[in-house]
């Protein structure tokens, strides 16, 4: 066993801390690390900048621009860059499509679309879970009927994130509605959002924002090329994808950044003339929350250093459910050292209310949605109780 | 970072598991052990010693092996894997931890190589009625008396306190906290030993002018009693990870083979979940334990990681322990069934030397101090 990084990987990771913190710009970071929104230039800005220094997508293989790191390595890049308010290069092309494109799809799509995918030049956005599909996502209804060399798509999906930037969609759909197993018979297809018959309709949510959407299909006709892999596969292509969204999900860095910014805040604000960080309940409160991320960070350092040959360690469940509820943690935190100020989320100028405070509690309630996408966190206990317990 | 076991590391761990399975087959084993006084096995006590294990962290000169904390967080979790009574910690890790840190080369020489071979079992008696965890002494005096010492005062619980043939004593003396060695036979000295819920012994310790000979050189050994302290709190982590561990197995199994309504147990996904969370609670405990002792090995800020991993540890064993019960049902109270013996082993562990509130409240104490906390190198200032 040891404790400290190898000179290399320390070098690595203070070379990673000063890309990100000078060749990133400063407004957009800023932005991130005050929960403010980021607009889609500024994502294409932040993603370009990491694609020309060959730090977008270092996971996927090197013949399309991967780095062929460690698991260590990639963990240092990715805490790094969070804790820095770097956007995080967008899931759905570097961890989602990418790679499966990457391992799926024939020569002709990773020609195509790896690079573009690559330097955000195609907004993807992912097309999977539908009104009655969620959890169970394998009871997906919308169907794909061959018609020629096209896929004639109808139906409907829901809480599409970010379908709004999106340039093209991924999406399951239901190839052959005659399958024995509801798992089989179900293929995976590729399609730009402009194509005629999808429309799109944003989903406001509880803190006001729209970031979600839902999707519409009517009778859409999507060249038969577009079909990732097999056909009826889409399944396997779907698992592959969602495993590799676990890795890096614990999001550690970023809730260390929250929890560094409760404290700065935490020592702004006086209660009855003295700091509420000084307060030995609130200083009590940090130190539990600061202790589990600390356990979480050392597991997800046990995790990535024993993720033998790519495949996600089954304890990768650990990361994604203590990882969302600590998140959620460090947001409930803030709101809670925002105290009164918390309600005056949608002041503006005239307000002498700070920032942070103003969007404590619309952050609060938008991190509501970890613990319930990506797996739920009763689908990730399932896991933990199936395949590792084997209960 | 790494948080694999050479093999040598690997070696020590299939040969400490095999020889404690072998003794604690199962739990009727450990009962019948723990039933007896002194509380553990004499003859397991002198195995673990024919395998070198209670000389673990001392020096090659004094009998040792001259290893570290990471051999000694092994064969610790492996103590608590079958909840083995026998002092391993009490004894080779905090009395002979502290002879080993402060005492003179010729104590050292004296009392290490007879802990090493297994023929002396010593105490550490440290805890005092009245106050929780603290590295000073204030119930037991300590007066010079020409060449020697002598002791007055009461030390209350003292783990293996009736068995143990040599007693590291801590008293007050001007100006802070000593050391004292005291013998098993030595005059003034009252030992009343009794059992304790975990089925381990304890004493009541009275001193009465009893005669001791100072441990070291004098002074106040505050620091390096603290200093013991957070050692020995590294090591219970390690134990509790164990008897988490093991917990957390047997309930599993169970859930696999109790019926009721018509099926097995781990039918009702109320109850897998649970397991799943306590999974979740051992997991992230055992890494800060894992990282506790390679800070520890590494010479890094021990005293705040030995906290750290105290809080997961003792938030985990509670967790763990009381649903490992829970769902057993009835089975889990009854003294029979080992789950209730491992939980009252966790509960014992918490409170021997500091349990999770505590470590909370000393981490509370330091929060602002730091912007974030890395455990592989600096802070980020944000
Ligand atoms: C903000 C946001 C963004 C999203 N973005 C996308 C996206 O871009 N693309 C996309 O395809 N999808 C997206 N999703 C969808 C997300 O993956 C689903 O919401 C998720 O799979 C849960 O499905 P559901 O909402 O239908 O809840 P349900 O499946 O109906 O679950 C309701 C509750 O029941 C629990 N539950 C369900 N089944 C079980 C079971 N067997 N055992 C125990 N508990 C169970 C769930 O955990 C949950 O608590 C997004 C969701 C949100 C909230």
């Amino acid at each position: 066993m040891r404790l400290q990084l190898s000179p290399e990987l320390q070098a690595f990771r203070e070379e990673m801390r000063t890309f990100f913190t000078t060749q990133v710009p400063q407004e957009i970071r800023e932005k991130v690390a005050a929960h403010r929104h980021v607009s889609k230039e500024e994502y294409v800005q932040a993603q370009r900048a990491l694609n020309a220094a060959g730090l977008a997508v270092p996971h996927w293989p090197v013949e399309w621009g991967g780095r062929d790191w460690t698991p260590l390595q990639r963990h240092i890049w990715r805490e790094e860059m969070q804790l820095a308010g770097v956007p995080e290069p967008l899931a759905f092309n570097t961890s989602m499509i990418g790679p499966v494109i990457a391992a799926f799809g024939n020569q002709e799509q990773k020609e195509r679309f790896l690079a573009k995918t690559a330097n955000l030049d195609i907004w993807w956005c992912q097309g999977f879970s539908e009104p009655d599909a969620g959890s169970d996502l394998a009871s997906l209804r919308t169907t794909a009927v061959r018609d020629g060399d096209d896929w004639v798509v109808n139906g409907q999906k829901t809480w599409t994130t970010l379908g709004q930037h999106a340039d093209w969609i991924f999406c399951l759909v239901r190839t052959d509605p005659t399958a024995e197993k509801k798992q089989r018979g179900i293929s995976m297809l590729v399609f730009p959002m402009d194509t005629p018959g999808v429309t799109l309709r944003p989903i406001e949510l509880i803190d006001g924002g729209r970031e979600v959407n839902e999707v519409f299909f009517e009778d859409v006709r999507v060249p038969a090329e577009n079909l990732i892999g097999e056909e009826n596969r889409g399944w396997d292509y779907a698992k592959f994808l969602l495993g590799n969204e676990r890795v890096g999900i614990a999001r550690v860095g970023a809730t260390k950044k929250m929890l560094a910014q409760a404290k700065e805040y935490a020592r702004e604000i006086t209660v009855d003339g003295r700091p509420l960080l000084e307060d030995p309940f609130m200083a009590r409160r940090i130190a539990e929350v600061e202790n589990e991320l600390v356990a979480l960070e050392l597991t997800a350092l046990r995790v990535v250093a024993n993720s033998a040959d790519g495949k996600p360690h089954p304890a990768s469940s650990v990361l994604k459910l203590k990882g969302s509820e600590l998140q959620q943690a460090a947001t409930e935190l803030l709101v809670d050292i925002a105290g009164p100020l918390s309600v005056a989320s949608f002041a503006e100028e005239g307000s002498d209310v700070p920032d942070w405070a103003r969007v404590a509690t619309p952050h609060y309630l938008n991190y509501r949605k970890v613990s319930i996408y990506g797996g739920s966190n009763e689908v990730q206990r399932t896991i933990i109780a199936g395949t590792i317990l084997g209960l | 970072m790494d948080f694999t076991f050479d093999s040598e590391q690997n070696d020590l761990r299939e040969a400490v598991r095999g020889l404690l399975e072998r003794t604690y087959s199962d739990s009727e084993a450990r009962r019948k052990v723990a039933a007896n006084d002194p509380g553990f096995d004499e003859k397991t006590w002198s195995r673990l010693a024919e395998m070198g294990l209670l000389g673990l962290p001392f020096a090659e000169e004094h009998g040792g092996m001259g290893a570290g904390p990471i051999e000694v967080a092994i064969v610790a979790e492996e103590i608590g894997r079958v909840i083995a009574p026998e002092p391993f910690i009490e004894a080779v890790v905090l009395a002979g931890g502290l002879i080993a840190a402060v005492g003179t080369d010729e104590q050292k020489a004296q009392l290490l190589s007879v802990i090493a071979e297994g023929t002396s079992v010593p105490a550490f008696a440290h805890a005092e009625i009245g106050t929780r965890w603290s590295p000073s002494a204030s119930a037991v005096t300590a007066t010079q008396a020409g060449d020697g010492w002598t002791l007055t005062g009461v030390k209350e619980p003292v783990p293996t306190g009736a068995r143990a043939d040599v007693l590291v004593v801590s008293a007050m003396v001007d100006g802070g906290t000593g050391l004292f060695v005291v013998q098993g036979d030595a005059a003034g000295l009252t030992r009343t030993g009794y059992r304790t819920h975990d089925g381990t012994r304890a004493a009541n310790v009275r001193f009465d002018g009893t005669p001791a000979t100072l441990l070291g050189t004098g002074g106040d050994q505050t620091a390096a009693i603290e200093r013991a302290l957070t050692e020995a709190r590294i090591a219970y982590s390690h134990e509790a990870i164990g008897a988490m561990d093991t917990a957390l197995r047997i309930t599993a199994e169970y859930l696999k083979t109790r019926k009721q309504f018509g099926v097995t147990l781990n039918k009702f996904q109320a109850l897998t979940f649970r397991a799943a969370d306590m999974y979740v609670s051992l997991e992230l405990a055992r890494s800060t334990a894992l990282w506790a002792s390679m800070v520890q090995d590494a010479g890094g800020d021990v005293r705040s990681a030995a906290d750290r991993t105290r809080l997961q540890t003792s938030r985990a064993g509670r967790h763990v322990g009381k649903e490992a019960i829970q769902l057993h049902g009835g089975i889990g109270v009854t003294a029979e069934y080992s789950v209730g013996h491992y939980t009252s082993r966790l509960t014992a562990i918490d409170h021997l030397l500091g349990d999770g509130d505590f470590a909370a409240a000393r981490l509370a104490r330091t929060v602002a101090d730091r912007p974030t906390v890395d455990p592989l190198g600096a802070p980020y200032a944000v």
